[in-house]
């Protein structure tokens, strides 16, 4: 469909009000609008799950007209928005973590049974940082403390 | 139609898939938008084992992220996006290759559920392409995508069809919904002799994508 996206003005629907025309553009935007969405969850797969939906127009397949076109567009407008949005906090929030971790490692003691885990950090698998003492009881009376690194999952 | 060339020879077709023709308002309204099939002897029963072993291969090669990942491939968006312009949501109303990754996930296993459905499954998976069984014997004429008339209705299917409705037609009645349900007794069933693999093409899919689809259909209920 790149015939499709690669017309990216306006300048193919006449001012007059071809309606056909606009609803060959309002179509040309619905996809290109889902290409950006179906990257937008790739991207987030699997950290976060963005929510694709757009209501149906219709119950059975039909040739939708303007209006319809139109809602369609707009919502899928509204969804990658809201998935940016949802895509940042959590990136932001990965950012957080990851500065979080790095202190951790540098001062164990100052972050006492802190359990960060890759998942935390928006990396594949589950492995953990676990902020621990060393020698158990007597460690945590003695103050050494580590950071213990898991082994990964399960198998 | 003679029978399908055996494997070896790329897509090439002796006769090539037939072209159905899709009416003038909707060919205007939705550019790209075509039908095509092939004829193939054929029953509907249990799955000879090529089929099923080469099942569980793409059983093997599917996993979760490559079912996230492929609303980005060009075949697969085309559909969703096909979806879209004709009114449905295609995360409720799954495209063909969606819900069968969607399947694939939830049973661990691309299931066999015995021919035609087990060709339909490959052929779909290996291109994306949406695909669909007649029993080519209860058709009449050339197949076409036309909108349905005031008063038509789906055999099988309480009261009519919301005027507009596409369907996928033989010369007679509507045959089945567009990526809907099929008429009753248009569908390959116990008595069914003779299979129609049709695909549906959409914007932004090429010919040779469906040529391939029906090909490697064809083959697998060819070999039953």
């Amino acid at each position: 469909m790149p015939q499709l996206l690669d017309r990216d003005t306006l300048a193919g629907i006449c001012a007059g009000g071809d309606e056909r025309l606009a609803r060959a553009e309002l179509r040309r935007q619905i996809g290109r609008l889902e290409r950006h969405l179906g990257g937008l969850v790739a991207e987030a797969f699997p950290r976060i799950r963005i929510d694709a939906g757009v209501a149906a127009a219709s119950r059975e397949p039909r040739a939708i007209g303007l209006g319809e076109l139109e809602r369609v567009r707009d919502a899928l407008a509204t969804r990658i928005a809201a998935g940016r949005r949802a895509l940042g906090e959590q990136a932001e929030l990965e950012t957080r973590n990851r500065e979080l971790l790095e202190r951790m490692l540098v001062e164990p003691a100052a972050y006492k049974w802190v359990r960060i885990t890759r998942d935390d950090l928006g990396e594949p698998g589950c492995g953990h940082w676990h902020s621990r003492p060393r020698f158990g009881l007597l460690g945590m009376l003695m103050g050494w403390w580590r950071v213990k690194v898991s082994s990964g999952c399960p198998l | 139609m003679a029978g399908v060339e055996a494997a070896g020879s790329g897509v090439g077709w002796e006769p090539p898939p037939e072209q159905g023709w899709v009416a003038p308002h909707l060919a205007a309204e939705l550019p790209g938008l075509g039908i095509a099939w092939v004829e193939v002897d054929g029953r509907p029963g249990r799955s000879p084992e090529p089929v099923r072993r080469r099942l569980r291969g793409l059983s093997d090669r599917f996993f979760g992220a490559a079912a996230i990942q492929m609303r980005e491939r060009p075949v697969p968006w085309a559909y969703r996006v096909f979806f879209r312009q004709i009114g449905l949501d295609p995360d409720h109303t799954r495209t063909p290759i969606e819900q069968l990754a969607l399947d694939r996930l939830h049973d661990g296993a691309f299931k066999s559920r015995g021919l035609p459905a087990d060709a339909l499954t490959i052929a779909t998976v290996e291109t994306g392409i949406a695909l669909r069984a007649f029993d080519a014997e209860q058709l009449e004429g050339r197949l076409c995508i036309r909108d349905s008339a005031p008063g038509e209705s789906l055999a099988g299917r309480p009261g009519e069809l919301p005027h507009g409705t596409l369907t996928i037609a033989d010369e007679r009645t509507p045959v089945g919904l567009l990526f809907g349900a099929t008429a009753e007794g248009r569908g390959m069933e116990r008595g069914t002799r003779r299979a129609a693999i049709v695909a549906v093409q959409v914007n932004g899919v090429s010919q040779m994508a469906v040529d391939e689809a029906l090909r490697t259909a064809a083959v697998s209920i060819e070999r039953s």
